[in-house]
């Protein structure tokens, strides 16, 4: 039987410049988890049985493994890795699928800080964004979600639409801090 | 003229630099002020309003004077202030407002006629008639005046935007900022030193004063070269901080490239920045102002303080034979290095009847300079003293009136500064900008010592705040001289004397601005335009109120300052927009059949953020109308395929779904059997219609909003609201799976034969009747399939993960084309719609209430919902309202447009007559004439009576019919077969 192709977000990663990389991942699934009107301890437990990992604090990635659930708002956390165990938590939680709304990016090397400070005005400093913290923040003009999880290294979640876009503000500011000498050691 | 053995540029690297076409050399670090000034070079522009000769008044970015424009073509760039601008090899600058040259400048006639062109003289002469204003007056008074011009192309260099976090902020690197860092920097704290110059030292570079034993420039490098090594400080040079704003933010320009020969082509020229930080130490200094006395504004005119940098940062004499007006301590310091360094002085003018008296040069106590001479630049002043008259020769005139504490920023959220006695200046209030605190001169403490210990206390105090605690700071020994003025604003007499170089006022311009009333200080810079140049009088404004309180019988304080705004500094609005041209002004959103829709030539149009095809050409179609017409007809008689990704979709999950759906929706939901989709309506708050769509419910809890296209944000926008504000109890949940799903209308005759040969089970009218959805298997893959119509045809929807998109689509054309079928695009989309009355935003524009629509009865009077109770307002139900209806012409080839509005046959197509406007038209394929929907008063009272739609953009006017809004078949039966 014929099958349909999978296209990717986009064809034109991996990126690289003075030292950094722009490469596209696949994350596997993406499952939106909101929990039920008080059902968050529940919601926890159950996921801490099913996948190893924690319903997040506001900003924190909760990890185990190859599975991570990052906050993704009120009342929200993205579970991504493995497919959910929709019968251990579907009580306890509206699980959506989301794994193809977007696209994801990891951003690595020296300077990645200062390329997303062109981008983003969340404070990046490294003890205020750790490894393991994760925000809903801005990418230029669009939504995204950003996590940290390397002293170098970044991921960037957007609107599979947008990717052409973020990869045109990203490989620009790349281009424009590498131009300019690469990573600056100092915080801010 | 440099001076042997003065100054820090490096002499062993020439710069060579053209200045109106003529070439020059100057050094590495030098400034194109410091260079030309070294050349001798003392005419530099024509000024704003009279094109008086002026040079340099000032080594900083206070210059009122020296204007040029650099570079050319798209990269002109002009008003660039001759001081800010770092010499690189290859700099070509020109003077500005001078025809046909600097020297012999045409319009120099201006000044002739100067007592006729005071202030206020434009407001009163040029007042008739009326209509010159606009047309003759001030385009003639505009080529006559203004600075340099832009280049009128396209800016085609980069620009950055960035963002930046901190601890502490200092603004300023001069001794109270560079200690303030220091303290700041050891303490651990994560710091940003930001400085207008190329190098950190502010007044220490231009002065000869030793800190801590050594050359102040030294002791400056050394304190840079430990914070570099800080790990927690960001030092910025080239950076300005242009504004203060709420919550610690602070607005700054740096200039990346500007000062290259050759900037990195992928590297910005400018970078704006936004640094939010939790403190601040305003440590931006003071600014040197002047005298007003007559002809004060000649080339060789000059800040005492200026004429001390250039000599002793760039080795340069500002003069031969130089003279100083002072009113202060700091004028015979100016006189004092220049004699040091072999340099000429006429003698120091000081206009207090004490002053110190000296064994170097002439000191004329209770002096003015009351005169000046010298066509293209100085030559001569006229002083008045104690002992008489005398007339001294003189190429350079050093002049301070004091200094101005730069209070700027902590007054740019609206306070106003306090005015301190000791200094003759204003200061910065405490606590105006929350979080800041000023430090050093900007607060008023013009020692050196006083300077550094003030720094040092400014960042402790700015840590403690923090919680970090700070015991012992060394400071560093310096001069500590005492400040001693007498304030001396303006000196009386005959011919004008100067106050607002960049805008050319006037003491007599301020003094006629008071005697007109005009006595507020806001008032007089608004008549005067003093103040209002791109430098914000920062040289005059202090100098215009004194001569304003003068003139109204008030003291400074009594009179006030005017109101401070950002940006400190000129900011490029280029830099501002950074990244905003060409593609980067929106992101685009792209859907997953893009590339193939590209492919087959289609062109796309915007739908908000979003691309669609518009249509798909064939070989042989020379138009639009072509192609839509065919497409329109393959749907009607064959099948459709259309990407309908771009439409809203919120799922919809929780106990509570169906309460809350009914709560959203105007209609009702909690009748909706699973399996099954409804058309649904949203009201605002208001009561009129917000959006339209289909709610399909999934599963018992479970349901898919689908919005329009352009509604998708703001539909979500409003769920959250009502969920949050309004019905918290209700158990729900909601998130947009807009972009998870490709979604694929496939519309027509042929549409479930086309379905059958592509699902894994085949469906049929009965287990798949008009309205309902249901998963289903396609290729392996789990999708979703809505029976739902925008056509008026027999259609459906279906939905893959966003990933098969592509592949599905090209799978649905290969299927498509053995049914004589393909895509279609938004324009036969359109059409489609029109002839089956359907509605988009052109009809749900904001306005529409669901009566007007002809859906008054979908709003259920079963239970209640957002908009319901509003809805029933008095005005907006019944015959007075614009109905929804359809218009055909009478004729068969009658034109209707949208935008064309409806008169009764007979009336005057005129406003007060105004029945309703089209809203939607098209030409009609399937009928074979144009058709419209059309907002019309009592509109549905009056089907079949005619209406004139009258187009007055387009010069269209057509007789036409009103009739149902549906015109192609109305009973429904196409979909539903």
């Amino acid at each position: 039987m014929a099958r349909l192709l999978v296209t990717p977000a986009t064809g034109a990663l991996p990126v690289t410049a003075g030292g950094m990389t722009l490469s596209l991942t696949d994350p596997g699934c993406i499952t939106s988890l909101a929990p039920w009107r008080g059902a968050g301890m529940a919601l926890s437990k159950a996921l801490r049985a099913a996948h190893g990992v924690d319903f997040p604090d506001p900003g924190r990635i909760s990890t185990s493994g190859t599975t991570r659930c990052l906050w993704a708002g009120r009342d929200q956390a993205f579970l991504v890795g493995p497919a959910p165990d929709s019968a251990a938590l579907a009580d306890h939680a509206a699980l959506t699928d989301q794994s193809d709304a977007w696209a994801v990016m990891r951003l690595d090397g020296p300077g990645a800080r200062d390329v997303l400070a062109r981008l983003t005005p969340l404070d990046l400093r490294a003890q205020v964004f750790e490894p393991g913290h994760t925000a809903r923040t801005l990418l230029g003009q669009m939504n995204a979600v950003l996590s940290r999880d390397a002293a170098n290294g970044y991921e960037i979640m957007v609107f599979r639409s947008m990717t052409a876009t973020a990869l045109h503000e990203l490989t620009e500011a790349m281009k424009s801090v590498t131009a300019q000498g690469g990573a600056d050691p100092s915080p801010g | 003229m440099r001076i042997v053995g003065r100054g820090r540029v490096d002499r062993t690297i020439t710069v060579p630099f053209t200045f109106d076409g003529r070439r020059f050399w100057g050094h590495e670090g030098d400034t194109l002020a410091s260079a030309l000034m070294a050349n001798g070079v003392r005419m530099v522009g024509r000024s704003f309003k009279y094109h008086r000769p002026r040079g340099i008044f000032s080594a900083g970015s206070e210059e009122p004077s020296a204007l040029v424009t650099i570079g050319h073509g798209t990269a002109r760039t002009p008003n660039v202030r001759a001081p800010m601008q770092e010499l690189y090899e290859g700099l070509s600058a020109r003077s500005q407002n001078a025809w046909p040259s600097l020297s012999r400048d045409l319009l120099a006639l201006n000044d002739l006629l100067a007592p006729f062109l005071g202030a206020g003289f434009y407001y009163k002469t040029f007042m008739w008639p009326r209509a010159f204003w606009e047309r003759v007056y001030e385009p003639a008074i505009r080529r006559a005046a203004g600075p340099g011009a832009l280049s009128g192309q396209a800016d085609a260099a980069r620009y950055d935007k960035a963002f930046a976090h901190c601890d502490v902020l200092v603004i300023g690197g001069g001794p109270s900022g560079l200690m303030a860092a220091l303290v700041a920097g050891r303490a651990g704290s994560d710091v940003i030193l930001a400085e207008e110059d190329r190098k950190f030292g502010g007044r220490l570079l231009a002065e000869t004063e030793e800190v801590d034993g050594q050359p102040g420039p030294d002791w400056a490098a050394g304190v840079v070269a430990e914070l570099t090594a800080l790990p927690n400080v960001r030092l910025m040079p080239r950076t300005t901080v242009t504004g203060a704003y709420d919550q610690g933010t602070y607005a700054a320009l740096e200039r990346v490239g500007l000062h290259l020969a050759a900037p990195h082509p992928d590297a910005p020229l400018e970078t704006f920045w936004r640094i939010v930080a939790r403190r601040t130490v305003l440590a931006a200094g003071a600014l040197e102002r002047a005298i007003a006395f007559p002809d004060n504004d000649r080339p060789g005119i000059m800040q005492a303080g200026a004429v001390r940098a250039y000599l002793h940062r760039w080795g340069v004499a500002a003069g031969r034979n130089v003279t100083v007006f002072t009113n202060n301590d700091s004028g015979h310091r100016t006189a004092r290095d220049l004699r040091a360094a072999g340099v000429d002085v006429a003698g120091v003018v000081d206009a207090r009847p004490d002053a110190p008296d000296s064994a170097d040069y002439p000191v004329f106590a209770a002096g003015h300079v009351v005169g000046t001479s010298g066509r293209h630049g100085l030559r001569e002043i006229r002083v008045r003293h104690a002992g008489g008259q005398r007339q001294l020769a003189t190429d350079c005139l050093a002049v301070s009136g004091g200094w101005n504490p730069s209070v700027h920023l902590a007054c740019h959220m609206n306070a106003r500064p306090v005015w301190h006695e000791g200094i003759a200046g204003f200061v910065a209030p405490d606590g105006a900008v929350p979080g800041m605190a000023a430090a050093g001169a900007a607060r008023g403490l013009f020692s050196t010592a006083g300077c550094l210990a003030d720094g040092a206390e400014a960042a402790r105090a700015a840590l403690a705040d923090l919680g970090v605690t700070v015991t012992s700071v060394e400071v560093p020994r310096a001069e500590d001289g005492a400040y001693d003025i007498a304030p001396l604003w303006h000196v009386p007499g005959k011919g004008r004397a100067w106050l607002d170089y960049q805008n050319d006022v006037t003491v007599k311009d301020v003094e006629m601005a008071a005697h007109q009333n005009f006595a507020s200080a806001e008032h007089m810079k608004r008549y005067t335009t003093q103040g209002m140049a791109p430098d914000q009088g920062k040289t005059s404004n202090v100098a215009a109120l004194a001569v304003l309180a003068e003139a109204t019988g008030r003291t400074i304080p009594q009179t006030g300052t005017t109101t401070y705004r950002p940006p400190y500094t000129p900011v490029s609005i280029a830099a501002m927009g950074a990244g905003g041209r060409g593609k980067g002004f929106a992101p685009e959103r792209f859907t997953p059949s893009h590339a193939a829709c590209v492919r087959r030539d289609a062109p796309m149009v915007e739908a908000g953020l979003w691309y669609r095809p518009s249509y798909f050409p064939l070989n042989g179609e020379t138009s639009w109308r072509d192609s839509c017409d065919r497409e329109v007809r393959m749907v009607r008689e064959r099948v459709g395929i259309c990407d309908v990704s771009t439409l809203g979709k919120i799922d919809v999950q929780g106990p509570d779904a169906t309460a809350f759906l009914d709560l959203v929706y105007a209609n009702t939901i909690s009748t909706l059997r699973v399996g099954r989709v409804r058309y649904g309506i949203m009201l605002r708050e208001d009561g009129h219609v917000m959006d339209d769509g289909t709610c399909a419910r999934l599963g018992p809890h479970h349901y898919l909003v689908t919005t329009t296209t352009a509604a998708a944000g703001p539909v979500m926008r409003h769920m959250e609201f009502v969920h949050q504000c309004l019905a918290p109890r209700l158990d729900v949940r909601f998130i947009p799976v807009t972009e998870q799903w490709a979604q694929f209308a496939i519309a027509g005759p042929r549409s479930r034969d086309l379905l059958n040969a592509l699902l894994d089970t085949s469906i049929d009218g009965q287990d798949f009747p008009f309205m309902a959805c249901g998963a289903v298997g396609l290729m392996g893959v789990a999708g979703r399939l809505f029976r739902i119509s925008f056509s008026g045809e027999h259609g459906y929807e279906l939905a893959v993960p966003a990933r098969f998109g592509a592949a599905l689509f090209r799978q649905l054309l290969c299927l498509a084309e053995p049914f004589g079928g393909g895509p279609y695009g938004m324009e036969a989309l359109n059409v489609l719609r029109i002839e089956k009355g359907f509605l988009t935003h052109a009809e749900l524009d904001g306005r529409t209430t669901a009566f007007d629509l002809g859906l008054g009865r979908m709003v259920s009077p079963g239970k209640d919902c957002i908009g319901k109770a509003a809805a029933r307002r008095p005005g907006l139900c019944g015959a007075s309202r614009e109905q929804l209806v359809g218009l055909k012409p009478v004729a068969p080839e009658g034109r209707l447009t949208p935008g064309a509005h409806l008169f009764a046959e007979g009336a005057q197509a005129v406003r007060v007559n105004d029945q309703g406007h089209v809203t939607s038209a098209c030409h009609s394929p399937t009928l074979g004439h144009e058709i419209a929907l059309a907002f019309l008063k009592d509109g549905r009272a009056r089907h079949g009576r005619r209406m004139r739609s009258v187009d007055h953009l387009l010069g269209v006017e057509t007789l036409c019919e009103v009739c149902d809004p549906v015109f192609f078949d109305p009973e429904g039966a196409r979909a539903r077969g």
